[in-house]
């Protein structure tokens, strides 16, 4: 297996709390990987240790290592900017930024010199609208404020954003959570269509959902590390007592 | 099963007195406020001729004589604008300081203490201040002595306005920047200020307000005159001033028109105060609600 991500033994505290427990998994480079638990297993927290999010939250600790390409991103001399231009993030609910549309999904290009003209940026913006299937929805409206558009359009719109600052990595703390049924099935298919070309982390906390995504799933527990494995290996025949009473919903 | 109110019972009557105490307490203010629009309108309107907002001061004008006071009107508007860029410029960074790399720090909160201590001390003392700096420094009471003894009554007040402002800048926003790779000054630059913008011009304007209508401070540092400045280095006149000033004069057409020049200085903060209203709705358009 080609892993793009690897952990190797994480501990992270809230406070006195240990959240998560001893972790190494090795996250596979462009498939689907799937994180799901029950609510506090540690799976957002996992999650938010890729893109060191997690210190954005007072008073907490990490120790062991998180290796992107093979470089651990909580050595002293990486750039936390670096990190999280090459892991992005769709949040559980989409937050625009107080700008146009335009603006939205040019922040990130601008912020990183992506772009040399106008009319770079203004193919750069239409390219990444297409790519998270919005484009023609918006294409008249773009000086409008983002806050404009409904929520699933949104939620397209954060994934255009996070796109256009060029990830290799996509991270997803229940992305659809907050969407209406159908935008939730546009999210999820725009992932589909992206796996070829990113490696995406999922966190959810539907079953359904991880079965519809998932190539790869990871099983957390009480911040352990229960099961991980190909997807069609762990629902159709998990190892573990833990792993077999969540797939059939018995907590 | 009776519905009905039971007007005596004791909860009730608590309710009624408590309610009783608050609209008189609202009844004063918006009385008192009215009182004081209603002074200053009636007692400024009739001397508030066309010469007193076109003259400077002629010959004969603290006799009540002709004239205006152009020269106040101009010279404050020169003062509280000049003393709110300054306070623009050291305000708004120490505000996105305390934001972004000083938030819920020790630091940060020794700093908004400090900023809430200069902001309880009196403008007079900012006058002596000011005065004994520009004494220290060679200058003499001057229109840029006056601009900085305002710009340090102001300061504090647009700091901290500012910085109550940007503190409730939403979490989730402030993530979405960093998540796409931000650096902290990106964040408060190109998002917090875009989203606070209407509050941050709110905060401007409070500081505004209270600059123009300083009387204290500019007393000793921009003094008085006749003229319009022309320069940094002029002394000159200010609307507090000219009220202070006529309101103390024998004759009464003067105190009059004391009473004109504050008529004239309400109706400059009530525009700017409309104006940054208006300005700040239509800056409204981006920001998330």
């Amino acid at each position: 297996m080609d892993a793009h991500i690897q952990v190797k033994n994480l501990n992270a505290y809230y406070g006195k709390q240990l959240a998560l427990k001893n972790i190494n998994i090795e996250i596979p480079k462009n498939q689907i990987t799937v994180i799901m638990g029950p609510s506090g297993c540690g799976k957002t927290t996992l999650l938010k240790t890729f893109n060191r999010f997690f210190e954005l939250t007072e008073n907490t600790q990490l120790t062991g290592e998180v290796l992107v390409d093979g470089e651990n991103i909580y050595n002293k001399d990486v750039d936390v900017t670096e990190v999280r231009k090459v892991v992005g993030l769709l949040a559980q609910r989409p937050s625009p930024l107080p700008m146009s549309i335009y603006d939205n999904v040019a922040y990130g290009m601008r912020i990183h010199h992506l772009r040399k003209n106008r009319e770079e940026y203004k193919t750069g913006v239409k390219h990444y609208l297409e790519i998270a299937g919005l484009w023609d929805e918006v294409h008249q409206r773009l000086s409008e404020p983002a806050t404009s558009l409904s929520i699933g359009q949104q939620q397209r719109l954060c994934l255009a954003r996070g796109l256009a600052v060029e990830p290799e990595i996509i991270l997803g703390d229940e992305p659809t959570s907050a969407l209406d049924p159908i935008s939730s099935q546009n999210i999820e298919s725009r992932l589909l269509e992206l796996k070829k070309q990113y490696t995406t982390v999922i966190v959810t906390h539907t079953l359904r959902q991880a079965k519809r995504l998932a190539d790869y799933v990871i099983f957390m527990y009480l911040g352990e590390l229960i099961e991980a494995g190909p997807a069609k290996e762990v629902f159709s025949n998990p190892k573990h007592e833990r792993t077999k009473q969540y797939l059939e919903g018995l907590f | 099963m009776n519905f009905k109110k039971k007007h005596f019972e004791r909860r009730h009557l608590i309710e009624l007195f408590i309610k009783t105490i608050m609209r008189i307490a609202l009844i004063i203010v918006a009385s008192s406020l009215g009182l004081i629009l209603w002074t200053i309108i009636s007692r400024g309107l009739p001397s508030l001729t066309w010469d007193m907002v076109t003259q400077i001061p002629k010959g004969g004008y603290y006799m009540g004589k002709e004239g205006g006071i152009l020269n106040a009107i101009i010279g404050s508007i020169y003062l509280a604008s000049g003393g709110t860029l300054i306070a623009i410029i050291l305000s708004l960074p120490i505000a996105l300081y305390l934001q972004a790399y000083a938030q819920d720090s020790k630091w940060g909160d020794y700093v908004r203490l400090s900023l809430d201590v200069l902001w309880g001390i009196p403008s007079i003392v900012y006058g002596a201040f000011g005065f004994a700096l520009m004494i220290s420094l060679g200058l003499r009471a001057s229109l840029l002595a006056g601009i900085i003894a305002l710009a340090l009554v102001e300061l504090p007040i647009m700091t901290r306005a500012m910085d109550e402002v940007i503190r409730r800048m939403p979490k989730d926003l402030e993530h979405a920047a960093l998540a796409l790779g931000s650096t902290k000054f990106e964040v408060a630059l190109r998002v917090v200020t875009r989203q606070m913008l209407p509050g941050i011009i709110t905060g401007i304007l409070l500081a505004f307000g209270r600059g123009i209508g300083d009387a204290a401070s500019v007393l000793f540092t921009a003094g008085y005159t006749d003229r319009i400045p022309t320069s940094l280095m002029n002394p000159t006149a200010s609307l507090p001033l000219a009220v202070f000033f006529q309101l103390g004069s024998p004759y009464p057409e003067v105190r009059e028109r004391g009473y004109a020049a504050a008529l004239i200085l309400t109706i400059i903060v009530l525009l700017v105060s409309f104006g940054s209203r208006w300005l700040a709705s239509r800056l409204n358009k981006y920001t998330v609600k």
